[in-house]
């Protein structure tokens, strides 16, 4: 219904008409400009009884709506709402169980929780998660902001420069720490060889437990920032160039101008991106399968790779889900508070402006 | 550094500034070069070295200190792992999953982005609302249950685990759905009245108007399934039926000082899509902070 009579309206009356009620058209539209001569002929055209007609035809074309959009969504919502629904419920009730993917388990109630509330290792796994997070995510925002801002200006090979920034970021993780794996090896890499040539001594690098988590999330900010760079850079197109411009003639010096005008505008994209960066540096579990796998000694074992190895290796899926939970729980509650605080604050800045 | 007087401003409003640090400058390029050049030189070193010490010899990288520049193009790496290793089995596994990932999103996702952007039929709002929250699910809450369905399924070891989660997304469904939205209507109001059908209007009318979200998609979703390491780590047990970034990271744990092997793995591993991103890069780049911004 929605759509047709506005289009009558719009296409205008010349145009209207013959796709599904043909009939009706001419009747309502009364102007005598209707006639279009390359319009379909008049054979076509049931002048007979338009009104009484209207609803079945309508109520029939509701029916084949619904039955062409279900048939257009259906297998999205198959597979979709089959892998996430199902698996989210499933899920839950794997973390009441004591499972082990292969023997038929039993329920448990609670315990598997109480018993993450007490092992040393899962509280290890949060506090590596949390120290990769806290040191990941203020890092690239700020690294990300500052790289944004040296870049957005208009010189001969910038875009080379963005080009080389942005790159590591498309590089998966498996083969960015396959790649930093060799070049931090303590026998055979590169990094200790060029500290040998500066005179500095061996390093374990990833096999030191006290450098291992560290070392991650610097390769991290190195293929992370640039997707950073690039959301603060196009944020920086749409600062209002008016504004600049106005405040420069009003005496605001280039600091003065970032301050008040550029770090403002840029507060909803900071947001979007702190989101995105949070999540995904609580979700971290590539690069460390492939570089550390959770070690030395547990030092770089965080939540996800907690709940794989519990699930997958252990064979204790029922304890695997419940630590699932807990991240999936800090993640909604993370995520759900963000989410309210860039709602409170919808116009924070000339943001209004911005897009 | 401006005039202060505000009379004057008035009129000097419309013209743009010139800059007038421009005219201080003493260097013959911009100061900026300095700070920038060696930092993104910095950020390429990594790759750099990876192509590098894919083509030396195991004697150059295996000693200490390991030499910092190729004596020659050895390919012996690339030999290796291209006739000793299964990288061209796993490299065509990557590529049949990236591939029909690709193309079944840009079939399903924009049948679905439609129905929801024009099309008004029971229960769209709440499939709608449904899908959007399954995006905020993180994929270890479901990676367990999702493991136990393929297994259901009989897909666990073979690429129909790997291709089935990844056959459309709520991504690309959103995705299109808001591109479609931004669309005039008209346009496919003219193709209605001319007796098409949805179908046909989606395919010839919508479609080619929609090369920014099919390219959007398209980049997203290649990305993401050609990266992915954790979901074949989990669906994949046998080797011949590995993805590339499995294989790698296998390989790499089996071949301990074979590293230009390993080396030469990985820059088969990175080539596609280094490739596809040096060639399209404003796609990649638009990809990524349109569906960032909207986020």
């Amino acid at each position: 219904m929605p759509p047709r009579p506005r289009a009558d309206h719009r296409t205008g009356p010349g145009r209207t008409g013959p796709e599904r009620a043909p009939r009706r058209t001419p009747s309502r539209t009364p102007r005598p400009l209707t006639l279009n001569p390359r319009h379909d002929g008049p054979g076509h055209r049931h002048p007979s009884a338009p009104t009484p007609r209207r609803p079945r035809t309508l109520a029939g074309r509701t029916r084949r709506e619904n039955a062409t959009a279900w048939a257009f969504i259906s297998p999205s919502v198959l597979i979709i709402l089959g892998l996430s629904i199902v698996p989210v419920v499933w899920s839950l009730l794997l973390s009441f169980r004591a499972d082990d993917l292969v023997t038929p388990g039993r329920w448990v109630g609670l315990d598997n929780y109480r018993a993450l509330v007490r092992d040393p290792g899962f509280r290890t796994a949060v506090e590596n998660t949390l120290v990769y997070a806290g040191l990941y995510v203020p890092l690239s925002l700020a690294g990300g902001l500052v790289l944004a801002l040296a870049l957005n200006r208009r010189i001969r090979l910038i875009d080379l420069y963005r080009t080389l920034i942005f790159v590591p970021f498309v590089i998966s993780a498996a083969a960015q720490g396959v790649l930093f794996f060799f070049i931090l090896d303590p026998q055979f890499g590169v990094a200790n060889s060029l500290l040998h040539h500066l005179g500095v001594s061996r390093q374990g690098f990833l096999s030191d437990p006290g450098q291992a988590l560290y070392l991650l999330v610097a390769i991290s900010l190195w293929s992370g920032v640039g997707f950073c760079v690039v959301v603060y850079l196009a944020a920086l197109q749409d600062v209002p160039q008016e504004l600049i411009e106005s405040a420069r003639l009003d005496g605001a010096n280039r600091l003065r101008v970032l301050w008040h005008i550029k770090l403002p505008s840029l507060m909803p994209v900071t947001v979007f991106l702190l989101l995105w960066e949070l999540i995904t540096a609580l979700q971290v579990f590539d690069l460390i399968y492939v570089t550390t796998k959770g070690g030395p000694l547990g030092s770089t074992t965080v939540i996800v790779y907690f709940v794989w190895e519990q699930a997958f290796q252990m064979f204790t899926a029922g304890y695997g889900a419940a630590a699932a939970y807990v991240l999936a729980a800090a993640l909604l509650v993370t995520g759900t508070a963000l989410r309210l605080y860039r709602r409170r604050r919808p116009g924070a800045a000339p943001d209004g402006a911005v897009r | 550094m401006t005039a202060p007087a505000p009379a004057a401003d008035a009129a000097r409003r419309r013209t743009p500034p010139a800059p007038p640090a421009r005219a201080r400058r003493r260097l013959p390029f911009s100061a900026w070069h300095l700070l920038l050049a060696p930092l993104s030189l910095g950020f390429a070193l990594p790759l750099v070295w990876l192509v590098l010490s894919s083509v030396m010899t195991n004697a150059e990288i295996n000693r200490f200190p390991p030499s910092l520049w190729p004596s020659g193009v050895d390919l012996g790496g690339y030999d290796y792992v291209l006739g000793n290793a299964m990288f061209p089995r796993w490299f065509a596994n990557s590529s049949v999953v990236a591939v029909t990932a690709v193309l079944s999103n840009l079939v399903l996702g924009s049948l679905g982005g439609y129905a929801f952007a024009r099309m008004r039929f029971a229960g769209s709002r709440l499939v709608l609302g449904l899908m959007l929250a399954t995006m905020v699910i993180p994929f270890q809450l479901t990676m367990i249950p999702t493991f136990l369905v393929m297994k259901e399924l009989g897909l666990i070891d073979t690429l129909g685990a790997l291709i089935v989660p990844s056959l459309v997304t709520p991504f690309a469904v959103f995705l299109f759905r808001q591109f479609f939205l931004a669309l005039p209507r008209e346009l496919e109001e003219a193709a209605w009245i001319d007796g098409c059908s949805r179908l046909r209007v989606l395919y010839s009318v919508v479609l080619p108007l929609a090369r920014p979200a099919l390219a959007t998609v398209a980049v997203l979703t290649f990305l993401t399934t050609w990266n992915d390491l954790t979901w074949p780590l989990i669906a994949i047990n046998h080797d011949t039926q590995y993805t590339l970034q499995l294989g790698l990271t296998t390989f790499q744990g089996q071949h301990h000082n074979r590293w230009s092997a390993i080396m030469a793995g990985n820059v088969i591993t990175v080539l596609p899509v280094l490739v596809a991103f040096l060639f399209a890069q404003k796609t990649f780049i638009q990809s990524l902070t349109s569906s960032g911004l909207k986020g």
